[in-house]
């Protein structure tokens, strides 16, 4: 089963329950297999099952909830991004626990462009066709999505 | 251009976007400021990696059940679970846990040999097999720093037919393991190399044949190897001594 320990992974991160992400897998797998007729000989394959593994999530009940937050959001004008703690200076101090916590607090459409670019290691292009989106879209999530990521951890680094 | 309006590149510079970052590297090289936010970037997407890999890691049973949804085998039922015990005899259980454990080697290796084949093929398959392109080992084997619990040799293929195109990394029974694919005379190769017990090497014979495939596997100094090709046994086992041979160095 091609990508299965990677899929289970990515869904436990959109779903942040493990049942909910054992069915997600189960169904994808069974949709890729009933459709995979639909899959392109030569086209990426990986982008193809990541993307039904997306698409049966956002249509499960827990997906619902935050499908109505992503179109909004991707029509806001980026802002300048402002800095207020060197990375290099702020990621010597912060464990990879607390990234995790902060990955998790993130809303869900900027914790999945985030772990398709940084973990999975998609390109621009992979990403726009798994999320269904442009690569211009692809680039201001991203941006929006780490700007978000550094200032959770600045937060908590604050507090601590 | 001002360093906001450098700011715009950084993330597709970190992210190793395609695109012409000459004037932005001119840049970096006199502003440390910028240079250090871009060190910054490069730093979270590795922690990131580092922290969102294999966070979350399937059981056993769900790949068992997972597998026998896609073969379309039935779930047990509570007759079939019930059935040995009416059958009572302690010969007859006897002979049910010998069968089982025969079963259990035998599914344990048809699920091993399914899924180097499977690994093989779709990364043959793939627009992009490899997350590393390079020919050269000194460039393959340093990109599986940080990503591995541990480290290999890769043999000089100078004077050799085979050649490098790259690596990549993959999960095998939920355990990260480097996959490097080789090309000879158009067929390409696939190895696999994870630390013990991986069960990378499958019960039996160390050379196969399955569906057209020729897999031989072994262990050597704590790592378990396989390797996967539509080529003949003979160039399998060929690549096979000279991983060993580099792994003795």
């Amino acid at each position: 089963m091609p990508h299965f320990a990677k899929l289970y992974n990515f869904a436990c991160w959109l779903t942040r329950d493990t049942h909910a992400a054992e069915d997600l897998v189960q169904e994808t797998y069974m949709k890729a297999l009933r459709g995979f007729s639909s899959f392109q000989q030569g086209t990426n394959f990986r982008a193809w099952i990541y993307r039904i593994l997306r698409n049966t999530f956002l249509t499960s009940q827990t997906g619902l909830k935050v499908t109505a937050a992503l179109d909004a959001e991707d029509e806001m004008v980026l802002e300048p991004a402002t800095q207020t703690t060197p990375e290099s200076i702020l990621l010597a101090r912060v464990e990879l626990e607390t990234i995790q916590q902060a990955l998790e607090s993130l809303p869900v459409h900027h914790r999945e462009v985030i772990l398709l670019c940084d973990l999975e290691e998609m390109s621009y292009q992979e990403i726009g066709q798994t999320l269904s989106i442009p690569i211009g879209t692809v680039m201001s999530r991203l941006s929006r999505a780490r700007k978000a990521m550094r200032s959770l951890l600045t937060a908590r680094e604050a507090r601590t | 251009m001002t360093c906001e309006q450098w700011r715009d590149q950084f993330d597709a510079y970190a992210d190793n976007a395609p695109g012409d970052f000459a004037g932005l590297e001119e840049h970096l090289r006199t502003c440390h400021a910028c240079a250090s936010e871009v060190l910054g970037r490069i730093q979270l997407k590795r922690a990131t990696r580092a922290a969102a890999a294999s966070r979350f890691t399937p059981s056993a049973d769900f790949r068992l059940r997972i597998q026998n949804s896609i073969a379309g085998k039935p779930k047990p039922t509570r007759f079939s679970a019930w059935l040995p015990a009416l059958t009572g005899a302690l010969a007859a259980l006897l002979l049910v846990a010998v069968s089982a454990g025969l079963w259990t080697r035998h599914e344990s290796r048809r699920q091993t040999i399914a899924q180097l084949l499977d690994m093989h093929v779709a990364t043959v398959a793939s627009a992009n097999p490899v997350d590393v392109v390079s020919t050269d080992r000194h460039t393959v084997k340093p990109w599986f720093q940080g990503k591995l619990p541990f480290t290999f040799n890769l043999p000089e293929l100078a004077n050799s037919p085979y050649k490098l195109l790259g690596g990549k990394l993959v999960y095998f029974h939920d355990q990260p393991a480097a996959q490097l694919l080789f090309e000879l005379r158009k067929h390409e190769l696939s190895v696999f190399i994870a630390q013990q017990p991986a069960r990378l090497v499958y019960s039996g014979a160390s050379e196969i044949h399955a569906n057209g495939f020729s897999i031989e596997s072994w262990t050597q100094d704590g790592l378990s190897y396989a390797i996967v090709s539509d080529s003949n046994s003979g160039d399998v086992h060929e690549l096979g001594e000279l991983l060993k041979a580099a792994a003795r160095q």
